[in-house]
This record gives C-alpha cells, structure tokens and sequence, in this order.
C-alpha cells in the first residue's frame, strides 16, 4: 500500500478536479453546470478512496502509517507524509463532509459557480493536506494557505457584511499563526529538522517549552477557537455562504484541537502540563459565557456559532486531561461536532435559500408545511443537546468521565453547559419550527427536496450510528491515544526526575 | 430472545409508524402500535412469572457501546424480579393507553406521530428498567425524557404546549446534571459503572471519603446524593418539581402512561435499583425520606385549591411519589415498588378516566364548569369512583394495602426523619381524601355548571376508550390484595430475590408488620376525615370554599399558585441567564473583546486602506490581503532558506 502514496492521492485529487473546472470553458450556464458535475465527482470520488485508508488502516499499530517520505526542499525538509489514530479519522470526516457541501451549493450559489467551485477544491486539498502532513513546512503551508479560500469565501460569496466579517476572520487567524512561525522556525534552528516525529521524539529545553507552547498556542487557541479569542466566529458564519459554515464548523475549527494533540502535548508535554489550569479555565469561561450569549441570540447562525464554541470547550477541556477517555471523547466529539453542528448550518441553509433571512423572529411554525424538514432539524437538535445514543453524547460523556477523574470542579461547571445547551437548543428549535405559521410569505415554503433529504440521510446516519456503535471510530484512535499518554507520562516524569537532581 | 422482543418491538413499531406513517395510515399505524406494545405487556406478564415467581433472573448482552481504556459499556438486559414486575407495569399500562389513544385521539389529524411517540417513549422506559449498567440506564433516562418532550408539545401550535415541553426537558437536565455527576464519581471511584461490580464493592467503601469540589467528603453519601438530584427531577420531588403540573399541557393518554403511571416512577425504580448501595449510606437515606415526605405534603396541600381536572391528579402524583419516596429513605423498598405498582394502575385509571370526562364535555378541563355529570356518563363515573376508592385508601382497595404500608414502615422506622414521614404522610393522606373527593363532587355531582350547548353533548366515551378502564380498574381493586404477599408480606424475600439487597441490621420488612393499632388506624381515620370534610364543603354547604378562599385570602392565593415556585426561578434563574447572556454579547464579545481587538486594529487598517485607496483604485482589501500573504511567505521562506 505504502508506494500507492494513497494520502497524496487523496490530497491532491480535488486539485485534479479544479484544474479541469479551469479548463472546462464555454458558455456562463453550461460551464457552471460543468463545475457542479465535476466538483461532486471530484469530491465522492476522493471521499471513496479515503475509505480505502480506512479500510487498510491498522488499529493497533500506534505510529504513522501510508508514510510517503521525499527529499523536498533540503536542509532537512522533507515532503513527509503519512496518518495515524489521531488524525485518520478526520481526513474521512473532511472528505465525508466535502460531496454534501457541493450539494448544498448546487443551487444556492448561482454567481461564479465556477470559481466557487474551486475554490472548495483547492480548500478540501489544503485540509486534507494539514491531517496528513508529517513535516513541519508542509503542515504550515497546509495550515496557512487554508485561509485563502475560506478567505475568498466568505468575502466574495459571503452576506452583506462579508468583508468585515473575512477580514476579522483574517486578522485574528494571521496573528496567531505568526506567533507559530516564529516558534516554528526557533524549533528548527534548535533540532535542526521540521520533521514531526523527530521532533516529537525531541526534549526541548523546559523553560524554552513554556514559551514554544505559548505561541503555539495563540495560533490554535484562534482556530478552535477558545474564549476570548472567539468573535471572529459568529460573523464568519453568519456572512458564510451555507457551505463555507459547514467546512468553517466541520473542519477549519478542528485544526485547532488537532493542532494540540500533534504539536502541542507530545513536543511540550512539561508546558501543557504547566498550562493545563489554564485551558480548564478559559473552556469553562467559553462553556458557560457562549451558552448564555447563545441563549439571548436573534440570528439562527450565530446561536449555533456560539453554541459550536461552547461545544470546542468542552473538546479542549478533553484534551488536555491527558486520560484515555478524555483524549479519546475530544477526538470523538471533534468528529461528533463536525457531522452535527455542519448539519445544523445545512438546517439552516435549507430554510435561507427559500426565505433569505436568519433571523428567528422571522419563522415559527414551519412544522405545518415542512415535517421532513422538523424531523431531521429535531434529530440535529438532539444530537447537538447530547442527549444518549446520538454522537453528541458519547464524546461529551467520555471527555466529563475523564475530566472528573483529574479536576472534579471542572467537570462540575462544564457539566452545567449541558443544562445550558438543552435550553438554547431547544429554544431555537420551538421558535423555528414550532408555533403558529404568523408570517404570510411562510405558507407556501416548500419541504426539503431529494437533493436536500440525499444532503441530510448520511449525515443522520452517521450520528446515530456514532452515538449507537461508536466502536468502529474509537477502535482507531486507541493506540496512538494510548500511546500519547504514555508519551506525556514518561516525559512528565523524567523532568520531575531532573528536577530532583538539579536540586 | 423473548426479553429482546419485549423491548425491541415497541421501538420497531415506532420506527414504522413514525417513518411509514404516510404509507400505513391512520389504522395501520394504529394496529402496528397496539399489537407490538401489547404483545410486549402479554410477554412481560410471561417474563413476571418466570423471573420473580420462578427466581430466573436473566442477562442479556447485545453488543459494545463505549470502550476506551477502563471504560467499558454495553448495550444488554438484565431482567429480574425488580426489572420484571417494572416490566409488567410499563407495558400493561403503555398497551391500555395505545389503545384508549384510538379512540381518544380519533378527531386528531396526526395520529401516526403520535403513535409513534407513546411507543418510541415505551421504548426508551423499556432500556431504561432493563439495563445492567449506569450508562444504558442514562440512555433510557434521557429517552422518556425526549418523548416526553416531544408529546407534552404534541399539540405544537400552543405556545403553552411548547412551553411547557421546553420546561420539563431543562427541568430534567438539572436533575439529570446530578445524575450524570453521580455516573461520573461511580467510575472514578469504583472503576467500572456496570451494576454487579459497583454493587459487589460498595461494602468496601464505607467511611471512605474522597475529594469533592474542594471538600473532602464521604463518598457514597456524595455519590447517592448526586444520583438522588438526578432521581428527583425525574419523579417530580419538591424544587424540581415545577414541570410536572405544566406537562398536562400533552394529550390526556400522555398524562397517564408517562406522567402518572410510568416516567415519573423512573426516580423510584432507581433508587430502589441501587438499594445495595444507597443501603450503606444512612445520611443519603435520611435525605431521602425527608425530601419524600415533604413532597408528599407539599403537592397534597397544592392539590386542594387547583381547578383544573388534569392538575389535581398531577399533584396527586406529585404526592404519592413522594410517599414512594420516604418508604425508600426508611429502607423499605419493596413497599415503595408495591405502592409504584399499584399507583400505576389506579393513578392510569383516573387520568384516562378524566380523560374521557374531558372528552364528553367538549375538552373542557376546568372543574368550575363541570358538575352533574353523573348521570350522563355512568360508566365513567364508577371508573373514576373506583380509582378515587383507591386512591384515598380505602379497606381492600390497591391504594389500602400499598399506602398504609409506606405510612406504617415510616412509623416502625423509629428513627426521627421516620416519624417526620410518618405525620406527613398521615397528613397528607387526609389532604388527599379531601382533594379527591373534592374532584369527584365538583366533577360528578351537584348542580351542572356547564353551558346547555355543552351539556347536550356531553356523551360517553366509545368502547375502545372505556375497554382500558375496565382492565385498570380490575388492577386498581385487585393488584394490592392479590400481590400483597408477594411484594412485602410473606414471600417477599422470595419474591425479590437478589433485586434488592438490606442489610442485616434492616428489619424494617418485619417491624412494619408489627405497630401499634391507632398507627394501622391512622390513614384510615385520615381517610374518612378528608371525605367527611370534602362531602361538607362541596355537597352539604357548596358556599362554604367560597367564603374560605376570601376570608383566607392570602393562604388561598398562596396555594393557588403552588406556593410560588415558578415565580421564585424565574426570578432567580430565568432571568439572571437572560441578562448575563445580553450583557456578556453586547459587552463582553462586542465592546471589550472586539472593541480592543480586531475592530480596533481593524479601524486602523481601514484608515491605512482609505490614504492607499486615494493613491490606487480597486477592491482595497485584496491589494491588503495579497501584501499581508506576501510578508508571510516572504518571511518563511527568508528563514528556512537561511537555516538551511
């Protein structure tokens, strides 16, 4: 399998596909229908073949495995590829998500389909990219370069505040990720090396490992994002078109706790065991304050864009309990929030393309006319609330198991978000959906479509089937998770043995 | 397989009825519900008699939920005598409903949904009464509650519906906040949350304390605790009871299969499921039968004053839950089981009952403009006069057997919260006399309140309707007599077997059997108290309440509006979160973070933007967004390149 270089495959295939919407001319009409055709085939095509890394994966081997490795610009920079437990599962969820989100454009975008179209291939190689690079520069070209497209996105085909909002959007990512390259290119002159495994295996300098593991934490601190460096969320989505929520949910925002779990914890273990109170606190802060803003919202989307930061705090409060559960509920939840939270802006999606507005107010009784439609957004609803047997919960559960075990206070104030969550999810869902019809221009909104019900079934599916037998996604994460840990313990254990015989 | 069927089908008819609804009709969906669910109530029946008459108690386990590191879970049954005689309750009383459903929801245009959600809602109870471990028990837990979500908001375009759905679910979630806590410190402190283990170990952990936000506490008392939070949103116990009286909002069938006979008894069930470990927690025990027995008195006092059909039997059950309760806290828990048995069937027969009083009287629910009613629906009348008999305890009735039981257990309990159960109980008692004859007067007899076009109409119910009062009625005059002996008299030990575990030292199931007269005559005298007192002020003298309610205006008030809990949370809660939230947007996210921040900075670059766009033309921002991607890449590949 190794010389099939599937993770290249798989990462450069949608540019393949937006080489020939490039080269796809011809009249405005025909060539836009050309770019959805090919754009849809692109991307369910890539999603196939990343089953097929799924399919070859081996659970119980913790290391990197379909490592791909070439001499690439010298000086020990290399084009280093390759997956293991931790990030696997988020290459299927990218692709998984990527087919539904040309869906979702199909018609809802009619201005410069093609270019839109491309501009969601470039961003799905750059993601798929960030999960399997192995090299330090290669990951950052990934990770940086993802701004791009998001950037066009949300400021070409983005609501009417879109250049403020892909500007903020813009400037906070930025300023993080300086930070990083600094720290990055520290790392470099130290080791020598941007390889990722060699560094992981490195012990940096304690006091050095503070400072490395605060610049690279400003950097995915903005991306997740944590309180406070949050506001640049709800505006993206909420001038996002439909399809840009979905990707800027389901996956920019995972790079984020990705980022920890590859950088973060195994090259600094000594800082994020330093730094942990701290992350506890600002996801507590960013649990409990976005539910209640979440709570006092008038705009669909930016309900679910702090709804969706309460959800990231409960993921880096996971993370960083360095327990099997936690680590293991945090890279499950981040999956769980990908499928959910993209399904609740495609809830929403659904109803903007008929009606054109977001605001809550505006809606009410939509179950009369639409109940496909109040089913599938009460599945969401639920999945979102956490309630048992769909994804929502499972994470959740696994990530509060392992935080009682380190901090019950922790896990005392984050399980209040779940009170939280049911109330403003709920909330939004009676105002929307139930009701009497009061507005006029409701009465003939049409229910969802085949297209629609083929964007929302495996989506569903997925939920459930992670919330009912979530076995299958944990089974891959064990041994590298298993791993990390006994990583992080060992190295926990030799500084505190150094520290003993320096004094 | 048998105990897979009992509770798998009802979720395979929910999924049908649900999702085919269109396709089955009205009368498929109907048929399909019906005959799944009583197919599961006629096995459980089957499974009683294997189970807990003939000691087999059963496991199944179907496959793995969650596993990562020591946290293992899976989905499986375990079936014995408590599972059981839970078994029989939920889906006896889950397939009378479905049925008296057909009729009562006949004008209902969205009779396949409704369909489904009663059997999607036996489903989850059904997970929930069978399951071996903490998690699954969770699963079920919050399953009732989403159908119970789902059906108090049945009628959607009520915003009073919706209302009161919204609050029953966030209710729950605080109680279900304990409840999660407790699940939490059962695996930090046993290492496992599967029933077996966590009972085998719970003996060892006795006067050990562990670490709990900050104090160092005992641990199962904390941990018990915790789970008694979760128990008592569930069961409606006083401070989290407020959802229960508004959940009336739902359908009338929904009344009595889930808040009167079934969900609302999940607290009980699991305080009684884990009597091996609440058994070794004397101080949570107390805590119990003192929130118990407030309860049972409180509702019982709100009871007297409300108008509303539905809401003097919700409070009803508010009520005997609380005497469920305090019958556990003094370490009786197979009188609890037994009084949640019987409860089912009398409370179910008066729901359904007043259900179809409301159903002859044009969906009218207010008791003021009914009376007289009598006379024109017989049937219903000696159904509901048989429920009330139950109820109120009278000799050789279920409520007889069951509730002097949980009374006399109080008093044999000896302790000082016993003695504090024992007077509420008793006093209680007299108030629930006095409720439910009040019910029955205001209902039955006197003269007519309602207009004549009302009363020209007022019809009785349909067969399919009254056939589920007659089976409810056999179980509200029989099921105490018949299984008296089995639950707590003689063979009780026999009967539960290994279900429910005391201890040596708890001879409460002898002493209760053993108090002096006047305690066997007190609930009886109570009894006879509240009739004779119900019979004065609303058949001999009806000005009598009249001029109570002015004279005592402000205790009228008080009770009137159930002692103004909803008020005081809205005060305390509701409001407090809506406030923070709007100034933690408007000024947290949009002045302080923002305005330092990004739109700081940002009106900077907007400055800067505006003196370049006087020197060049075109979109300002791409000029800006392709000069910072050039810095960036510049200064990256200067590094790399000069490392290298």
């Amino acid at each position: 399998m190794a010389d099939w270089n599937i993770l290249s495959i798989v990462t450069f295939l949608p540019l393949v596909g937006a080489l020939l919407i490039l080269l796809t001319g011809g009249k405005e009409e025909v060539a836009a229908r050309n770019a959805r055709q090919v754009a849809l085939w692109t991307t369910l095509i890539t999603f196939g073949l990343s089953l097929t890394i799924w399919a070859g994966f081996d659970n119980s081997n913790p290391g990197f495995q379909f490592v791909e490795k070439a001499e690439w610009l010298g000086g020990g920079i290399n084009y280093h590829m390759g997956v293991d437990g931790i990030s696997m599962l988020f290459i299927i969820l990218t692709t998984f998500l990527m087919p539904l989100c040309v869906l979702a454009s199909w018609n809802a975008i009619t201005t410069r389909v093609r270019e839109y179209m491309i501009a969601f291939l470039i961003m799905e190689t750059l993601m798929v990219g960030v999960f399997c690079a192995l090299d330090m520069v290669l990951f950052y070209l990934f990770f940086e370069a993802g701004l791009i497209p998001m950037f066009l996105i949300i400021g070409i085909w983005g609501g009417a505040n879109r250049v403020y909002a892909s500007f903020k959007f813009f400037l906070y990512t930025l300023l993080g990720s300086v930070l990083m390259l600094v720290a990055m290119i520290t790392m470099y002159f130290i080791v020598g090396t941007t390889d990722i495994p060699t560094l992981m295996a490195y012990n940096f300098d304690v006091d050095l490992q503070y400072w490395l593991w605060l610049a690279f934490f400003a950097s995915f601190a903005v991306k997740v994002p944590m309180w406070p460096v949050h506001t640049w969320l709800p505006d993206a989505h909420v001038q996002a078109p439909t399809a840009g929520s979905v990707i800027l949910a389901g996956v920019l925002l995972k790079m984020g706790g990705y980022g920890f779990l590859r950088f973060s914890i195994p090259m600094f273990p000594v800082g994020s065991e330093f730094f942990t109170p701290f992350v506890f606190a600002l996801s507590v802060v960013a649990i409990i304050y976005t539910s209640l803003v979440a709570l006092v919202q008038k705009d669909m989307k930016k309900l679910i864009a702090y709804s969706s930061v309460a959800h990231m705090g409960f993921i880096t409060i996971g993370i960083f309990t360095f327990t099997q559960q936690g680590l293991e509920g945090g890279i499950l939840q981040m999956l769980s929030h990908g499928i959910v939270s993209g399904a609740l802006f495609l809830c929403v999606g659904v109803i903007y393309d008929r009606m054109h507005t977001r605001e809550i107010a505006r809606y009410g009784g939509l179950v009369h006319r639409m109940p496909k439609y109040a089913l599938i957004f009460m599945v969401f609803t639920m999945a979102t609330i956490g309630l048992p047997g769909t994804s929502g919960f499972v994470g959740e559960f696994l990530i509060l198991i392992g935080t009682y075990q380190v901090s019950t206070w922790t896990a005392f104030l984050a399980t209040t978000g779940v009170i939280l969550g049911a109330a403003y999810s709920l909330w939004l869902y009676r105002r929307v959906v139930f009701g009497e019809m009061v507005n006029e221009d409701l009465k003939d909104i049409l229910d969802v479509n085949k297209r629609e019900l083929a964007i929302f079934v495996p989506l569903i599916v997925v939920a459930m089937w992670m919330g009912i037998y979530p076995d299958p996604f944990l089974d891959v994460m064990h041994a590298a998770v298993g791993n990390l840990m006994e990583q992080h313990q060992l190295a926990i254990e030799a500084s505190q043995s150094s520290l003993h015989a320096a004094k | 397989m048998m105990y897979v069927l009992i509770v798998f089908l009802p979720l395979l008819a929910a999924l049908l009825a649900g999702l085919g609804g269109r396709q089955l009709g009205d009368r498929g969906s109907q048929i399909v519900t019906c005959g799944a669910v009583g197919t599961s109530a006629i096995l459980s029946w089957v499974a009683l008699l294997q189970v807990a008459f003939g000691n087999a108690p059963v496991s199944v386990e179907l496959f793995t939920w969650i596993a990562s590191g020591d946290f293992n879970v899976s989905w499986s049954l375990r079936i014995d005598s408590l599972t059981a005689v839970m078994l029989v309750v939920v889906n006896t009383v889950s397939a009378l409903v479905h049925i008296y459903s057909v009729g009562y929801m006949s004008h209902d245009p969205h009779k396949p949904r409704f369909m489904a959600y009663l059997s999607l809602f036996t489903f989850a109870m059904l997970m929930l009464v069978t399951s071996d471990n903490l998690l699954q028990m969770y699963f079920g837990w919050e399953g009732v509650g989403l159908a119970s979500y789902l059906l108090i908001g049945f009628w959607y375009k009520k915003p009073t519906a919706n209302a009161a759905a919204i609050k029953a679910f966030v209710v729950n979630r605080v109680g279900d906040f304990g409840f999660a806590l407790g699940i939490m410190g059962i695996f930090y402190v046993f290492g496992s949350i599967s029933f077996d283990t966590i009972f085998a170990a719970a003996p060892d952990q006795v006067g050990n304390t562990f670490n709990f936000l900050g104090l160092e506490v005992d641990i199962l008392t904390t941990l018990c605790l915790l789970l008694f939070l979760g128990a008592m949103g569930k069961s409606a116990q006083l401070g989290l009871h407020t959802w229960l009286p508004d959940a009336m909002e739902g359908p009338t069938p929904v009344s009595a299969l889930i808040h009167a006979a079934t969900m609302v008894t999940a607290g009980v069930f699991m305080v009684a499921r884990l009597s091996p470990v609440f058994e070794y927690s004397p101080d949570a025990l107390a805590v119990v039968t003192v929130v118990g027995a407030s309860t049972a008195l409180f509702a019982a006092t709100v009871g007297l004053v409300q108008n509303d059909i539905k809401r003097v039997i919700a409070y009803s059950t508010c009520s005997q839950l609380g005497y469920m309760f305090f019958a556990i806290g003094v370490g009786a828990y197979p009188v609890a089981i037994f009084h949640l048995f019987t409860h089912a069937f009398f409370k179910a027969l008066l729901f359904l009952g007043s259900g179809s009083v409301i159903h002859a009287v044009s969906d009218e629910q207010d008791m003021r403009k009914m009376g007289g009613l009598f006379r024109h629906i017989k049937i219903t009348y000696v159904m509901m006069f048989i429920g009330t008999l139950a109820l109120t305890g009278v000799p050789f009735f279920a409520g007889y057997y069951s509730k002097d039981a949980v009374i006399e257990a109080a008093f044999a309990a000896g302790s000082g919260v016993g003695q504090y159960a024992f007077w509420c109980g008793v006093g209680a008692a007299v108030l629930t006399a006095f409720y439910s004859w009040r019910l029955m007067f205001m209902t039955f007899h006197g003269t007519p309140r309602a207009d004549k076009e009302v009363m020209s109409h007022v019809h009785e119910s349909p067969f399919v309707m009254l056939f589920p009062l007659y089976v409810l009625a056999v179980g509200a005059v029989f099921a105490g007599w018949f299984f008296y002996p089995y639950m707590v008299g003689e063979h009780h030990v026999a009967f539960w077997g290994d279900a429910i575990v005391m201890l040596e030292s708890n001879q409460i199931m002898e002493q209760f059997h053993h108090v002096p007269g006047w305690v066997i005559a007190a609930p009886l005298v109570a009894g006879v108290v509240g009739l004779l007192v119900s019979w004065n002020m609303y058949i001999r003298r009806p000005d009598i309440p009249v001029q109570l309610a002015k004279t005592h205006s402000a205790l009228y008030q008080f009770l009137l509006n159930k002692w103004y809990f909803d008020e005081l949370y809205d005060f305390l809660f509701v409001r407090p979160s809506r406030w923070l939230g709007t100034q933690f947007w408007n000024i947290g996210d949009t002045r302080i973070i923002d305005g330092l921040g990004p739109n700081g900075i940002a009106a900077r670059v907007v400055d800067l933007a505006k003196r370049a766009a006087l020197l060049q033309s075109g979109y300002v921002y791409h000029y800006a967004f392709a000069m910072l991607i050039g810095v960036a890449l510049f200064v990256s590949y200067f590094f790399f390149a000069g490392g290298h």
